[in-house]
């Protein structure tokens, strides 16, 4: 595919909604579509999503197509795969991006390959070249100590993954409206090579981790799985969430779905109180988009201090009981 | 149980960032004085992964290298771990190649190995963080793919992997062969043992060229990548770190939650 025009952004639903990621791809596509002066695109795959799908003129596509099949239900790769080989031959799009989420992580290096086509993952930032017209993508490496930025090449449609929660979504304009197209895919079930033989979800109390105004991280200085707890705690009454590194994740403090870092979950909170954490760029890499970041560490040269607006330097053991006190008697107050 | 593992050698990853520099006539990185490179950390839990097969099953682990700089102590590291060979493939042509140029080279080694049950590779390199060579190779070689796996399992001619997916843990099967990719959720890669160490020194790698694997050397290297590193570059943070003083520890911390409020965060 040497030709092709328009920036396709490949949109994901979380329940009958958009998922958040979709109106970030949308406002960074946007962007990338008005400097090249063409049109923006969004593609969905599932099964009954096209309602959920026209959601995506409001903050920003000019077109909204879906392939609907029930193949699609949830993610395969395969049949994703092939669904979108199929989408991109009709579209002929210059551009496609998708999320670095757990599909698009699977999903985009697989796509790249059998288009034969560039392809930069987990980009913070999406530009076009006004000299080639080509998609420079800026993401991070070297375990998030460095950032690089990447010629996405001269083969059609150049690709992206764009880092969850990097890039800010348009007002949403009701105004905008349109009718949602849809895609016909010829698929059968034997494109599947894997197979999801089983499925068990880890029941989270209060509120999830990547919706969390107020994130209470903990690292390997917390010490012991009963310390734990007065994290827990402090979050609960912040109405925060708690989340983790690789270090804490390894002493087995807490559970691996909590971890936070560029191998883990990446948020965007208000507020991110990392406790008893380094601040190992792999970690911080992570949680460096939330607005505001303190920390509590024993060490006044750890990493962390160079990275947070704020610091105390101690033993959570004696800042943080203080530390929640004063919170519960502002909040009260 | 025939596996083939693909490692990396990188930079020394645990570079503070304070000594953290960039050579930006080359866009890669100048390590300090001192610094040894390492195995990147996703591919020894690769290695790790495909010697528990292989402590189950028994049977054999091949570890791959596209590397043509190597440090021997370091890139035989998965010999020392109980690997039982290493093929190096080492060519000048495949200087400056991207993800794609890597797979080609990696999947034209697997041609030539011939036989096998499973690849395993890193979810990402610790270089260039770009979680792509695995999904690539299988891609190529027509083989299924599971990306960033924890626990494995083979099962009458299938792989079996736990997948962590948001707060869901997803079992997935595939058959065999197929190709992995290692996440974190692997656990903890296991310590070579001294005497391990000195066994893995005497044992010899296969070096494979361009020309060993059939390769067009106009295919790969800088000459076939299809993205280039335009710059790369360390960014300066910006934030100065105010520290939050206390005549105790404790009112340090109350200073820290006042400070927040006068922020109108809490
Ligand atoms: C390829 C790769 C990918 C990685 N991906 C991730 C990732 O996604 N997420 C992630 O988190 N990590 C990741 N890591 C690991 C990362 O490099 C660090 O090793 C990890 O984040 C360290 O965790 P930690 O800060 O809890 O532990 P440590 O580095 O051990 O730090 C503990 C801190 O606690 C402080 N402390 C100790 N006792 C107390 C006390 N009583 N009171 C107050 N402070 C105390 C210490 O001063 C120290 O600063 C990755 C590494 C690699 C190589
Ligand atoms: N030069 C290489 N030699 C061997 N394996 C590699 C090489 N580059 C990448 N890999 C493997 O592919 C995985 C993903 O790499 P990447 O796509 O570069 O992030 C790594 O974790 C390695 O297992």
């Amino acid at each position: 595919m040497a030709n092709g025009a328009g920036v396709l952004i490949v949109g994901e639903v979380a329940g009958r909604e958009l998922a958040g990621i979709t109106g970030e791809l949308l406002g960074v596509g946007r962007k990338l579509a008005n400097a090249r002066g063409e049109e923006l695109l969004a593609v969905f795959l599932g099964s009954g999503i096209g309602a959920t799908a026209a959601g995506a003129f409001a903050q920003g596509a000019d077109k909204v197509y879906v392939v609907d099949n029930s193949l699609l239900a949830s993610y395969q790769p395969e049949s994703y795969a092939a669904a979108m080989e199929r989408v991109c031959a009709e579209l002929t799009p210059g551009i496609l991006l998708m999320g670095a989420t757990y599909m698009g992580r699977d999903l985009a290096p697989k796509l790249a390959c059998r288009l034969k086509t560039g392809l930069a993952t987990d980009c913070v930032a999406l530009n076009i070249d006004p000299q080639t017209r080509g998609m420079l993508a800026t993401r991070a490496a070297y375990g998030a100590k460095a950032m690089a930025e990447v010629d996405c090449g001269t083969v059609r449609p150049a690709m992206a993954s764009v880092k969850t929660k990097s890039q800010e979504p348009l007002e949403p304009d009701s105004s905008r409206r349109g009718a949602v197209v849809p895609i016909a895919v010829q698929l059968n079930a034997a494109l599947a090579k894997t197979q999801v033989v089983n499925r068990v979800t880890v029941e989270v109390k209060g509120i999830r981790l990547e919706d969390a105004r107020i994130v209470v991280g903990g690292g390997r200085g917390l010490g012991s799985i009963a310390n734990w707890k007065s994290l827990e705690a402090l979050a609960a009454d912040l109405k925060g969430a708690v989340g983790s590194t690789r270090g804490a994740c390894d002493e087995g403090y807490c559970e691996m779905a909590t971890q936070l870092g560029i191998t883990a979950k990446s948020i965007a909170p208000e507020l991110y109180i990392a406790v008893g954490i380094s601040g190992a760029s792999q970690h911080m890499g992570g949680v460096s988009f939330s607005k505001h970041i303190v920390c509590i560490n024993k060490d006044a040269e750890s990493p962390v201090f160079k990275l947070s607006q704020y610091g105390v330097v101690g033993k959570w053991e004696d800042v943080l009981p203080a530390f929640h006190r004063k919170v519960k008697e502002l909040l009260a107050g | 149980m025939k596996c083939l593992v693909f490692i990396k050698q990188i930079p020394d990853p645990d570079i503070p960032p304070t000594q953290f520099r960039v050579d930006t006539r080359t866009n890669t990185v100048a390590p300090p004085q001192g610094s040894s490179p390492a195995v990147s950390l996703l591919d020894e839990l690769a290695v790790e992964a495909a010697l528990r097969l292989k402590d189950a099953l028994g049977g054999e682990v091949t570890a791959v290298s596209l590397c043509n700089d190597p440090v021997m102590n370091v890139i035989k590291k998965p010999l020392a771990m109980g690997a039982d060979s290493l093929i190096l493939l080492q060519d000048p042509a495949f200087e400056g190649g991207d993800a794609f140029t890597t797979a080609r080279v990696l999947a034209a080694a697997v041609k030539k190995i011939g036989s096998y049950d499973l690849i395993l590779c890193g979810r990402q390199a610790g270089d260039w963080d770009n979680g792509q060579v695995g999904s690539y190779v299988a891609e190529s070689l027509g083989i299924p793919c599971i990306t960033i796996v924890g626990k494995l399992e083979a099962v009458s001619g299938k792989i079996r992997a736990e997948r962590t997916v948001g707060d869901t843990v997803e079992t997935v099967e595939a058959p065999m062969p197929a190709l992995v990719t290692a996440g974190n959720e692997v656990g903890r890669a296991r310590y070579p043992k001294l005497r391990d160490i000195m066994a893995a020194g005497r044992k010899q790698p296969t070096i494979w060229s361009a020309k060993d694997l059939g390769l067009d050397p106009s295919t790969v290297g800088a000459k076939g990548a299809l993205t280039k590193v335009r710059r790369l570059y360390v960014e300066e943070k910006a934030g100065q770190c105010e520290v939050l003083k206390g005549e105790t520890p404790a009112e340090a911390g109350e200073n820290l939650a006042l400070k927040l409020r006068e922020l109108k965060i809490i």
